[in-house]
């Protein structure tokens, strides 16, 4: 127990947080702060290749074993069993609207890419290995979720006259920005290896707490803006849910993880991908797939409760409990 | 100078389904529009949004600005608004004048 709230103590002070408080508390304060949208869009695309291309350089040293196919599988699973578990909580604790229930269920089946970083950058402060395929995962995890969304709003959706809209979907899900640039830097990370890694080190490596640092300084501003004009629309229990069903998530992606056999920083890192609740790939493919879901309810709840509790509070206790399944 | 009488449509709508118009328009083999990124804007809910407090597309909005012969626009106007009617969004219809009658 010490443990964790050393964790949590080293955590809350890390800068990584601290820079998130800062623009969460100038947004709430109504300052002029803010970044240009190129910028931020540019931190976020320097993450992700970052973080792809040392995942896999990671693979290309270790090599492939079962653990890959069957953590992928595990990904997929836990995004789509997910929301069901978030759906079926949302209905028994709030009033939510079907449609609208199921619109935050895909949030939470799905994952937030940005506390996936988070995580990866506290475990290398920490010194924990984890698995470089992890990366794979997080991609795989986004779109199962979002199919079982669907499936748990037909009812709205079979009322609708037919359109494009169902078509084209799944490509542009799969296709989305962020998941080309993360598999496309895994892949080529990958072929290259660690000598491909050595190569772009400096631009990789050094810089990425700091360009981190700067990208969650942007997102306390967006979540704080978030929550001060989107707070009204959440009614009590769906904060609640947003705080709870992390730890819910997280702990099913934990045992998942121990159950595979990964390393406690692989336990870590699955436990953080099942707890956290996508804000760009699904509520961007909800606006197309379920424009009847209100999104001022899963933006503010996912970018403006969910995300920054995972910061603060989820991460160490995802790691935390990593270690416990470990007898770490 | 001689002018002649055209439609001019405006659509603001969310830039999740502004690749799908696009599409949709393309398909149609219609000409003569213009995309704008709208900054920020205030609708029916009465709240007011800004394109620099968003973090992915969802929430943000597009503007099409479209100048069409009423003649082409009245056999596609109902498949435009069934793509976009269940969004956030304004659709409206004006008319104007074009100098190059040929063009539209």
């Amino acid at each position: 127990m010490a443990d964790i709230f050393a964790l949590a103590g080293e955590n809350l002070i890390s800068p990584m947080v601290l820079f998130f408080a800062l623009g969460f508390a100038a947004a709430l304060a109504r300052s002029d702060l803010s970044f240009p949208e190129a910028a931020a869009k540019t931190l976020s695309l320097y993450l992700l290749f970052a973080i792809g291309f040392k995942g896999g350089a990671g693979v290309a040293e270790h090599g492939l074993d079962l653990g890959l196919a069957m953590t992928l599988l595990a990904g997929a699973v836990l995004s789509a069993l997910i929301p069901l578990i978030a759906f079926a909580g949302l209905r028994v604790i709030s009033r939510l609207s079907l449609v609208d229930a199921a619109a935050v269920a895909a949030h939470y089946g799905s994952i937030s890419i940005v506390t996936f970083v988070a995580a990866t950058s506290a475990l290398t402060s920490l010194g924990m290995d984890y698995e470089g395929y992890m990366v794979a995962v997080a991609a795989i995890m986004e779109t199962p979720a979002i199919l079982v969304a669907l499936w748990l709003a037909r009812s709205a959706i079979a009322e609708r006259p037919k359109t494009e809209a169902g078509d084209s979907l799944l490509r542009e899900i799969a296709l989305n920005g962020s998941i080309v640039m993360l598999v496309g830097a895994f892949a080529i990370g990958w072929i290259t290896g660690p000598a491909g890694l050595a190569d772009i080190s400096g631009l990789i490596t050094d810089p990425f707490k700091g360009v981190l640092c700067l990208f969650l300084l942007d997102m306390g501003l967006v979540a704080g803006r978030g929550m001060r004009t989107g707070a009204r629309h959440l009614q009590l229990p769906v904060i609640v849910f947003g705080l709870v069903m992390p730890l819910v998530g997280g702990t099913l992606g934990g045992l998942t993880g121990a159950l595979i056999g990964l390393s406690p920083g692989g336990i870590a890192l699955l436990a953080t991908l099942s707890a956290s609740a996508s804000y760009i790939a699904v509520p961007a493919a909800m606006r197309v797939a379920l424009p009847e879901a209100n999104p001022s309810i899963y933006l503010t709840l996912s970018l403006g409760v969910t995300f920054p509790f995972n910061l603060v509070i989820g991460i160490p206790l995802y790691i935390a409990l990593a270690n416990a399944l470990t007898g770490g | 100078m001689q002018t002649f009488p055209k439609k001019r449509v405006e659509i603001i709508v969310e830039a999740p389904v502004l690749n799908r118009v696009l599409r949709f328009l393309q398909d149609h083999e219609v000409s003569g529009y213009t995309v704008m990124p709208a900054l920020a804007g205030s609708g029916d809910s009465g709240r007011m949004w800004s394109r620099e407090g968003m973090v992915g597309e969802a929430g943000r909005m597009v503007t099409i600005l479209m100048i069409i012969d009423e003649a082409r626009l009245e056999p596609l106007f109902d498949q435009l608004y069934a793509m976009v009617s269940r969004q956030i969004g304004v659709i409206a219809i004006s008319d104007c004048t074009v100098v190059r009658d040929e063009r539209f």
